[in-house]
């Protein structure tokens, strides 16, 4: 495969989760907004953190509105992370890499990008913003099953799938360094209607409120919480899964070219380390730090992979 | 018919019988219903729009990728026309590529004063890096095709050779496709020939096309400019239906004298490459030194012998809109035959009675320029505005050599499906063919072009043309 076209594959991919990524924050600021009524602002300001994209923000808008946020978030093609530039940029990387994708997931991204261009021609009014938040949902779902049901399980897939979980750790911790004050345990004034209410947020933010509270029988507290994101890997967008399904994805790809690479070496790092902590000792070393280190490692991770497989020149 | 129509229709006689090929189909489509058609119509694009056949055009930065019109009406011809066409096809390919070999070479066409000088010399098209060298297999124009236009029962003319990069046939294999899927019973009632093998066969002769000294199964690559070519779809659509890499001049470098893509596992060699970027941005190096998108260095390893490029750089020396005048010369100079399809009269700016001819029978004649193609720059005289036609004499008087005109032929027509039934509409068609040692093959059929507009006699896509699946019966 043309390094090239794995770097293709690996973007479009990263796209396409990012997109998804941001439609769920959009959704759960959302949410928070209509349960809340004082200090909508400053959760709409960390929804803007939490995207990663402030700076682009700050530069254009001086407050945090709630449809400032959400046009800049859906529908500005300034901001590299809104759902309609990461629809365009995963369709031009699959066009790039066209030759390597099956009919279905190609025409997936294509009609996806279609249709988000149509719906996103004008401001999404606040009473169709449900309506176009599920769309993007279930286009998704549909690129998603197109993949899983039509490409074969070759370094194709491999790259694919390296690329989501990349994303998908990057989203997922990012989540949780703009909220970790939240998840201390020693801010932790137990069932406090305010905590209760972030707790829910970040839940939210990964889809997750429901699984989470299945799993711990309503048991709700800051270090569950923490413990369910970072650690449980039941759990499709926890740091300890998405570690293995980069993992587990690197190694076919080590396996299938008969070669291991230095990024075989950092992940298998990053997954060591997170099977030696439990929450507790995460706790001790300090949340934000083991965050923050994280964040920095996948990273790396990223970098070092463009690298070995030489995604540029 | 919403009109009368003067000219030939390759589907409708005038005194409202159907020529034989179409026979059948007329059967067929007086008994269908028009909205079901219309229906289908509607279908077919949308097809398009999601498997994204779309092409960009160049100058329209908010248009971007647009679908090229798809008409449900086939075009279809015999297959005592084909034969006929087919051969004269074969041999007017055969004299281009004698003609480029002798051009490179020892230039008897011009010893022999068929063709002036300066004409080469002096033609940004002739390539000197190509003197004295012979590409792989002898051949030059592995990929032609060629642009025929018709006036009646038995008269083709050859409007142009396109021996660079014709682009198109993606399009002749996506229409058949779509016409399979949307009315699968007119294939039973009408014995079509296949046109599905040509990627395949691309492939074989491309691969009959590799450099002596390449061991095994050759490797092939496309070369495309990147995904704002216009035609990028056609690229991506080729290698994938071949089985290739599509690779970008960023891809690829030369490591120990041979040319070579960068894959996730390391550089791999390439044997032959079907570029479908202009020799001018081929190799910086050697060509024009601001190419982002060729290969430095691809020439010298080309005249090591160590890659076949198709098609061969140098070779728009034959689709010279200025040399075209000369084909019929060339071809029996190749030959020893005369030409079996018809050249259409050219005149020569360059030459001053010419020139005075042409600026005074402004309205009446096509005028091109020289290396111009996609239908850009061109001045259709009968459809010209009195101030267009005067803007364009201004600019033809500043270089004449730059032109050449032609009457305005009247093109058959091939009806459409519109609004209120069937209409004639302006065809041509540009069939496909191959070229390699194991001999020449044309695939039945091609790219018809139809002008969508009423009485519009320019096709190109460019120019909102719209295209139709061509049948070639078996009889």
């Amino acid at each position: 495969m043309l390094g090239k076209t794995a770097g293709g594959l690996y973007w479009m991919f990263r796209f396409l989760e990012r997109g998804e990524n941001t439609a769920r924050l959009i959704e759960a600021g959302f949410r928070i907004a209509l349960t809340r009524s004082n200090d909508n602002a400053s959760e709409w300001k960390s929804v803007v953190t939490t995207a990663g994209v402030r700076r682009g923000y700050d530069a254009k808008y001086d407050s945090y509105d709630a449809h400032k946020v959400v046009d800049y978030l859906l529908r500005d093609t300034d901001n590299s992370s809104s759902v309609i530039s990461t629809a365009q940029n995963a369709r031009t990387n699959a066009r790039m890499v066209r030759t390597a994708l099956t009919t279905e997931v190609w025409e997936a991204v294509n009609e996806n990008w279609m249709t988000l261009k149509a719906l996103m021609k004008r401001p999404i009014a606040e009473t169709d913003l449900p309506a176009v938040l599920g769309h993007i949902r279930r286009s998704s779902a549909l690129v998603r099953g197109a993949m899983h049901g039509t490409m074969l399980r070759n370094d194709v897939y491999d790259f694919a799938q390296v690329g989501t979980g990349l994303e998908r750790a990057d989203n997922t911790a990012r989540i949780i360094d703009v909220k970790y004050y939240t998840l201390l345990p020693s801010a932790s004034f137990v069932g406090s209607p305010l905590d209760n209410v972030q707790w829910e947020t970040i839940l939210r933010s990964v889809s997750a409120h429901r699984s989470f509270r299945w799993l711990n029988e309503g048991d709700m507290t800051s270090s569950n919480i923490a413990e369910f994101l970072i650690l449980d890997s039941r759990f499709p967008r926890s740091l300890s899964f998405t570690s293995r399904m980069i993992a587990d994805n690197l190694e076919f790809l080590a396996k299938d070219y008969r070669s291991r690479m230095p990024c075989n070496d950092l992940i298998d790092a990053q997954r060591d380390k997170l099977r030696q902590h439990s929450i507790k000792t995460i706790f001790e070393v300090g949340l934000h730090k083991f965050i923050n280190d994280f964040i920095s490692d996948n990273n790396a991770i990223g970098a070092k992979i463009e690298l070995d497989y030489r995604f540029n020149g | 018919m919403d009109q009368e129509n003067k000219h030939f229709d390759e589907m409708l006689l005038n005194s409202d019988g159907v020529r034989p090929p179409y026979q059948e189909y007329q059967k067929w489509f007086s008994s269908a219903d028009p909205n079901r058609l219309i229906k289908k119509s509607k279908e077919a694009e949308a097809f398009f729009r999601r498997t994204g056949i779309t092409f960009n055009v160049y100058g329209q930065a908010a248009a971007q990728e647009r679908l090229i019109p798809f008409d449900l009406i086939p075009r279809i011809i015999s297959n005592r026309e084909w034969t006929r066409l087919s051969k004269g096809i074969e041999q007017r390919v055969r004299a281009i590529n004698a003609f480029l070999h002798d051009i490179y070479n020892r230039q008897e066409i011009l010893r022999a004063g068929i063709i002036p000088v300066e004409l080469i010399a002096q033609n940004e098209a002739f390539l000197p890096q190509m003197i004295g060298f012979t590409p792989p297999g002898g051949v030059y124009t592995h990929i032609v095709g060629t642009d025929i236009v018709r006036t009646g029962e038995d008269d083709f003319f050859v409007l142009e050779d396109n021996a660079r990069t014709p682009s198109g046939v993606s399009y002749m294999l996506e229409n058949r496709e779509t016409m399979l899927q949307m009315f699968p019973e007119l294939f039973t009632q009408n014995k079509v020939q296949p046109v599905s093998n040509y990627p395949k066969n691309l492939r074989r002769s491309l691969e009959a096309c590799a450099p002596s000294n390449c061991e095994g199964k050759p490797t092939v690559a496309i070369l495309t400019p990147g995904i704002h070519n216009s035609a990028y779809f056609e690229h991506s659509f080729l290698a994938d239906q071949m089985g290739v890499e599509l690779v970008e001049g960023h891809d690829l470098r030369v490591v120990d004298g041979r040319i070579a893509m960068r894959t996730t596992q390391g550089y791999k060699v390439i044997d032959v490459i079907y570029r479908r970027v202009d020799d001018d941005y081929l190799d910086p190096l050697n060509f024009n030194p601001d190419s982002m998108l060729g290969v430095p260095g691809i020439m010298d390893v080309y005249r090591a012998g160590n890659i076949t490029i198709a098609n061969a750089p140098g070779t728009g020396i034959a689709d010279d809109k200025a040399i075209y005048s000369y084909m019929p010369e060339i071809v029996e100079f190749y030959t020893g035959e005369q030409a079996i399809l018809k050249n259409v009269h050219t005149y020569r700016c360059s030459e001053p009675d010419a020139l005075a001819y042409v600026l005074e029978h402004l309205s009446e004649l096509v005028v091109k320029e020289v290396h111009g193609s996609g239908g850009y720059g061109m001045l259709v005289g009968p459809a010209a505005s009195k101030k267009e036609i005067a803007a364009f004499a201004a600019k033809l008087r500043k270089n004449p050599s730059n032109y050449i005109a032609q009457p305005t032929l009247s093109l058959s027509t091939v009806p459409i499906f519109a609004k209120k039934g069937l209409a004639p509409r302006h065809v041509d068609l540009r069939p496909f063919v191959l070229v390699s040692p194991m001999g020449m093959d044309i695939t039945p059929g091609g790219l018809t072009r139809v002008a969508l507009k009423q009485g519009s006699l320019v096709v190109n896509s460019s120019q909102g043309g719209g295209t139709k699946d061509t049948w070639v019966l078996e009889d």
